[in-house]
């Protein structure tokens, strides 16, 4: 991936929620990085907790990061003002995980999909009813669906809404946080293809953050697994799925159930222990890769494939 | 040939609403012997769940539902009996484990005393033999240290520890038949693994009868021996599990084992 055609550079992003009621501060998420080139598919995977959600939320600046940079299409998110984040926001749109409370009931189809023009003004005010036609078809949609309410669709026709709705002014760079997961399988491929034409359509890039590691492969052109706040592991899908370096990495892909009798017989019947990923170990002891960070002041990752990094935080100690 | 531990025929279920029948099962028959475990396949709104409640004779919250047909279980007609004589049935020869951890546990009573509770109830142990046999229960389904969690409240717990609670609930009187509905739809991969194993060990050792229902192709393909998949409040196919995944005869079938996302998939180039 050349540097120079990322769309999204994060770097260092930190989010830590203030201490509450007796409970210490939380760092949510701590030195993620990574880029995302024009029409690429980041896919985020990791468990619940494990700060992706976050992540998402901090990029687009819906959530205040306490530590970091996010550059979109070369300007630093984190060193603006409201004002000017919030003209920045036709560039950046979500997809979030429920069609059914992201989409205001008692909205017609053609007032939600002419909100987001109302804002921003990507185009006069007169081409407004074409460019909502044109979003409707392009998610699958017959036009003539704009006077009818969210309730009046099934839960796969909503989430094309959702998706005309992010793309009504254009973006460039969208955040898909569980697009599919509240869907039927079948609904869950149609809207996944849907997401696919639309990138090689439109040029879109996306940040796919998911927990079902089967759906990113199908989106992923790259994957980041996160755990515990952190990115464990970065590689192209392939290399990610292939040859899972963090230990983290492949106990989630072998968790995966696999549609496959014998296989997923022979799974449930080893018996593993859930295994533990301990936080950091002692920086003066040689690392996983026999690295002393402390004396060397190296960073973490670790090179194990032509643009594939693992952390050596979180490895079980034998 | 011996008797079926459940026989399901021509079962139906109607929600009534607003003078309104809508219909949720159209007639479903199917078998499960003892010790064996059936899935039960199927998309929203297919009346798999609303199969799982009718059984138990139980009607989804704040619905009015009319049941017909007939499920022997064990040689009684469990339509015939009495509300009385169900309950005794219900959680003590049959268990049911849902999909959402949470809304199924008492929020303000500890774990240890809603299980003792639910001991007592089937059994005539003493409130102290009950307190043990939670003990001994927290241990069986993997919950670390049960001394010092039994006094904890739901809250305190993790998804995948509050499953693992309501199956400790579940199987806490050896249940004939544990009907789990989605019991891992809501847990994160890693725990949703160790949860399955959970059940298949169980169901082992009690020699116990499972029904899991679930949309996930990869849940079900382990832990059963048959399959029926469900379609519009009907049973479309039925068969093997081997055969349904190998050659499944029927189109919906094949559609919907299509659809499945495979971790070997040709992926993208990036």
């Amino acid at each position: 991936m050349s540097g120079d055609a990322a769309l999204l550079r994060v770097r260092d992003l930190a989010v830590s929620f203030p201490p509450r009621g007796g409970h210490p501060a939380v760092r949510a998420v701590q030195d993620v990085s990574f880029e995302l080139a024009a029409g690429q598919t980041l896919g985020l995977v990791g468990e619940s907790g494990s700060g992706k959600t976050t992540t998402g939320r901090a990029i687009l600046q819906l959530q205040p990061t306490t530590g970091g940079s996010v550059e979109l299409l070369g300007r630093d998110l984190t060193a603006m003002r409201r004002g000017e984040v919030r003209a920045m926001r036709r560039h950046m749109q979500f997809v979030l995980q429920n069609p059914h409370s992201s989409l205001n009931p008692r909205m017609t189809v053609n007032r939600i999909l002419t909100e987001p023009l109302a804002v921003h003004r990507p185009i006069p005010r007169a081409e407004f009813a074409d460019r909502v036609a044109a979003l409707l078809e392009m998610v699958g949609l017959d036009p003539s669906v704009r006077h009818r309410y969210p309730h009046e669709f099934s839960g796969g026709q909503r989430q094309r809404i959702v998706i005309a709705r992010a793309l009504a002014v254009n973006p460039a760079f969208v955040v898909c946080d569980e697009p599919v997961s509240a869907l039927d399988v079948r609904t869950q491929a149609q809207i996944v293809e849907l997401l696919r034409s639309l990138q090689d359509r439109l040029g879109l890039s996306y940040l796919f953050i998911a927990h079902d590691l089967a759906i990113v492969r199908r989106v992923a052109h790259r994957v980041a697994v996160m755990y515990g706040g952190r990115i464990v592991e970065l590689g192209a899908a392939a290399q990610v799925y292939g040859s899972p370096a963090h230990p983290y990495t492949r106990a989630l892909l072998d968790a995966v159930p696999v549609p496959d009798v014998a296989s997923q017989r022979r799974k449930l019947r080893q018996d593993v222990p859930a295994p533990l990923f301990p936080p950091d170990r002692d920086p003066r002891q040689p690392c996983t890769f026999g690295e002393v960070h402390a004396s060397t002041g190296t960073s973490h990752w670790h090179q194990v494939g032509c643009g594939h990094h693992v952390s050596c935080r979180f490895w079980p100690t034998e | 040939m011996t008797e079926p531990l459940l026989d399901v025929t021509g079962l139906t279920a109607e929600f009534v609403h607003r003078g309104e029948t809508i219909p949720a099962l159209n007639g479903i028959g199917f078998t499960v012997a003892a010790g064996e475990a059936v899935g039960f396949v199927g998309e929203s709104g297919c009346g798999k769940s609303v199969m799982a409640r009718a059984i138990m004779r139980l009607a989804p919250e704040g619905s009015s539902v009319r049941l017909g047909g007939a499920v022997r279980f064990q040689g009684t007609d469990l339509m015939a009996l009495s509300e009385a004589r169900m309950r005794d049935i219900r959680g003590s020869r049959i268990a049911m484990v849902f999909q959402d951890p949470m809304t199924s546990l008492n929020p303000v009573m500890t774990i240890g005393a809603q299980m003792a509770d639910m001991i007592r109830r089937h059994t005539g142990f003493s409130a102290r033999q009950a307190r043990a046999r939670v003990l001994e229960l927290l241990d069986d389904v993997g919950i670390r240290d049960p001394q010092r969690r039994i006094d904890d409240h739901p809250h305190q717990f993790s998804g995948g520890m509050r499953q693992r609670v309501l199956i400790a609930i579940a199987v806490s009187c050896e249940p004939d038949l544990l009907i789990a509905d989605e019991p891992t739809t809501a847990l994160d991969v890693t725990v949703q693994a160790q949860i399955l194993r959970l059940l298949m060990r169980l169901r082992e050792r009690h020699g116990m009868a499972l029904m899991l229902i679930s949309h996930d192709f990869g849940v079900i393909a382990g832990m059963v021996e048959r399959v029926n998949v469900m379609l519009g409040g009907e049973i479309v196919e039925t068969g093997a599990v081997e055969q349904i995944f190998a050659a499944p005869a029927h189109a919906y079938t094949r559609a919907l084992l299509d659809a499945v996302p495979r971790l070997d998939a040709e992926g993208r180039q990036a």
